[in-house]
């Protein structure tokens, strides 16, 4: 098990002969992932080659999910035309879009997510590092990598983890990767201030998992999803969950790097997050440093 | 309230303000920009009125009640006649104003603004804002304009009307009339205000503003609705399809530091402690300040180099952070997703070449080619202080500075 990827997983790639797509596109075909098609308008019929693997290139998602079978796509499309993106792939029927794409308008977000209503993909993203579900192999290769995550510092495992933040994320993996409690999935959600899939989505996915036994939830200052995260897995999770939040020093009203992560009023503080995150029963490490360790303890390991 | 969605650091001056609303039929007081004495001399007659106001434009709030270094008081001053409007701007231009927000080195007037003084029958409050909650544009508006909103919210949230706009609807005629008849307003002055909110809904969204906040909106005694003072929050995600706003851009008004540092493509925030970071992401960087803070010290910046760092960045955030003379000690904390640890590891013997650094450095590197970049660091044979792990890093560089 895990959530909503795994070794099966055929993957495609929407701008995957861009620097960054391509790049990554190879890191997850050395990662083991079933990376099965690439998406570049205007470049059909070319065909992407790494390490042995001869991934075929479409002019749309449409034809790459006919003649492939991907049920998920990773989107390194450029900031202006990446909410276009975003809906080819569910107009394809993609089960799960991971848009890795940093800097897209908001007012295109809001836009996109609005046109999404109703159809059954989900949305990861955007701008974050994607989601991992470790595989069994050395560096845990052999799982399904759709995103930038490092693929060596995971390791399959029993521990779900949520984040805003990339490299946070890569901070509580590594540190259950060295505990050695390893990784069920790990879900970058990513940190703009209009995203597909929230905090409070994966608890419920990780909730119902088998292979997940507790839970990392990584927040940071701005909006309140880590909150409402929070307020619902005091009453329905039945899982230990450690939590993290980012932006205890940072100074009211300015924005600190991800378009979401700003401090607007007295709710969104990392001070008022930690303490609504305590009220509920989950345990919060005072530093990133501590994130595995005081999973260790809300599990009992 | 809502939550406002993305704010540029990128304020916007008064006659900006004023000139975006003339480009979209939103009624503001008749004025016009002036950067010499006699512009602002030939802008009073322009406007003809009976009162005028002059006002000092600088980003700093309360322009009111500063004082300049040349002893004359005041920003925003109401006069009578353009001979005045030239008197005053003599005071205020090329003069520098201090306020508590700008410290003692205060700041230069570059321009003022002369504009009818308009008289007040009523001020409400009205803003349009991207909630992140539903994902969508609320409009907010109160018949308690002219005051701290978030104290109205506060005190009698009855006072305080919302709408909830469907992104792809667009603002519906119902929803201006339920705001008009909220706010009480009948006959022409309901008819202006809600002339007045479609066109600033339209400006709200083809501008990509994560705000627009009029308090006050006033209505005159003579019935007219006229935005006099506003506030404007842009998403610069979609700056690259704004030119004509990113060029109402003044780094005058901003932090050299972060000036320099947006020149660079880096996402820099400049604080008052003695160890500078620089780091890959912002989740991580917040974190990095945070546990700076955790074990002793004091960030003196937020720096995020993001994904795609090059060599000469990361050169350019070297430079800036040790142009800072208050930083003591830098702490570099990479973990490589999208970022190659080794083209950190370059950026940081280049720059420590070009900058001849006299503070510790320490270092912890994880991810992404980590090996290659360990290797060049220690072939540089550069003095820095390796780290493990953040917590390591954390108190090595707060020791570092005692």
């Amino acid at each position: 098990m895990a959530i909503l990827v795994d070794e099966n997983t055929k993957v495609l790639v929407q701008g995957i002969t861009g620097g960054f797509g391509g790049k990554h596109a190879q890191l997850s075909l050395d990662y083991g992932t079933k990376l099965v098609a690439g998406v570049t308008p205007g470049k059909g019929g070319q065909v992407f080659e790494h390490g042995g693997h001869k991934v075929p290139i479409f002019d749309t998602v449409e034809q790459a999910a006919r003649e492939t079978g991907a049920t998920a796509s990773a989107i390194f499309v450029p900031p202006p035309f990446a909410a276009d993106a975003i809906l080819e792939a569910v107009d394809a029927g993609m089960a799960l879009v991971v848009a890795i794409t940093e800097g897209i308008p908001v007012m295109d977000m809001m836009r996109a997510k609005e046109a999404m209503c109703g159809s059954s993909s989900r949305l990861i993203g955007p701008n974050c590092p994607g989601i991992v579900t470790p595989g069994r192999g050395p560096d845990s290769s052999g799982g399904c990598r759709i995103g930038i995550a490092p693929g060596y510092i995971h390791q399959r495992g029993k521990v779900g983890i949520v984040s805003r933040s990339g490299t946070l994320t890569y901070e509580a993996v590594w540190q259950t990767t060295q505990l050695g409690f390893g990784q069920s999935t790990c879900v970058g959600i990513g940190g703009d201030p209009i995203n597909g899939t929230s905090h409070l989505d994966c608890l419920k996915l990780f909730n119902e998992d088998p292979e997940t036994e507790a839970i990392i939830m990584i927040g940071e200052i701005g909006g309140s999803a880590e909150a409402e995260a929070a307020r619902w897995a005091k009453e329905f999770c039945r899982k230990p969950i450690a939590g993290f939040i980012a932006g205890a020093t940072a100074p009211a009203g300015r924005r600190m790097g991800h378009a979401g992560a700003i401090v607007g009023g007295a709710e969104d503080t990392a001070e008022a997050k930690k303490a609504i995150l305590a009220e509920c029963g989950i345990t919060v490490a005072e530093t990133p440093a501590e994130i595995g360790t005081a999973l260790a303890r809300a599990a009992g390991w | 309230m809502a939550s406002v969605a993305a704010f540029r650091a990128m304020n916007i001056h008064e006659y900006q303000a004023k000139e975006l609303f003339d480009k979209f039929s939103v009624p503001s007081p008749r004025g016009t920009v002036a950067g010499t004495p006699e512009e602002a001399v030939a802008a009073a007659k322009a406007i003809r009125g009976k009162g005028l106001v002059i006002k000092a434009q600088v980003h700093a709030g309360g322009r009111g009640k500063v004082t300049f270094k040349n002893g004359f008081k005041g920003g925003v001053h109401l006069i009578d006649t353009p001979e005045q409007a030239g008197e005053f701007a003599a005071k205020m231009l090329g003069e520098t104003l201090v306020t508590k927000q700008t410290g003692e080195e205060g700041k230069l007037v570059r321009k003022v603004m002369v504009a009818e003084s308009v008289d007040i029958a009523h001020e409400y409050y009205l803003a349009i804002l991207l909630d992140r909650a539903t994902a969508r544009p609320v409009i907010v508006a109160s018949t308690e304009g002219g005051m701290d909103i978030e104290e109205v919210a506060e005190k009698t949230p009855e006072k305080i009307l919302r709408v909830f706009i469907h992104p792809l609807a667009g603002l519906q005629a119902y929803e201006v009339r339920k705001l008009t008849a909220g706010l009480g307003l009948k006959g022409a002055q309901a008819k202006a205000f809600g002339k007045l909110l479609t066109n600033l809904y339209k400006l709200f969204l083809d501008c990509d503003c994560s705000m627009v906040e009029i308090n006050p909106l006033v209505e005159t005694p003579a019935g007219e609705i006229l935005a006099l003072d506003a506030k404007f929050g842009f998403d610069d995600n979609a700056l690259y399809r704004h030119p004509d706003i990113v060029a109402y851009r003044d780094t005058d008004e901003e932090d050299p530091r972060e000036v320099a540092a947006s020149w660079a493509g880096l996402n820099y925030i400049g604080l008052d402690g003695n160890i500078a970071c620089l780091v890959n992401g912002a989740g991580l960087a917040m974190a990095t300040m945070d546990i700076i803070k955790y074990a002793g010290g004091e960030p003196a910046n937020f720096l995020d180099v993001g994904g795609g760092a090059t060599k000469e960045q990361v050169v350019a955030a070297f430079r800036i952070i040790t142009g800072d003379p208050k930083v003591e000690a830098i702490l570099v904390n990479i973990f490589g997703g999208i970022m190659d640890c080794n083209v950190i590891a370059e950026g940081i013997v280049a720059a420590t070449k070009e900058v001849a650094l006299k503070i510790p450095l320490v270092v912890r590197l994880e991810g992404n080619n980590v090996a290659e970049g360990k290797k060049t660091l220690a072939a540089s044979g550069l003095n820095l202080i390796a780290a493990d792990d953040i917590l390591d890093a954390a108190k090595k560089v707060v020791a570092s500075t005692k």
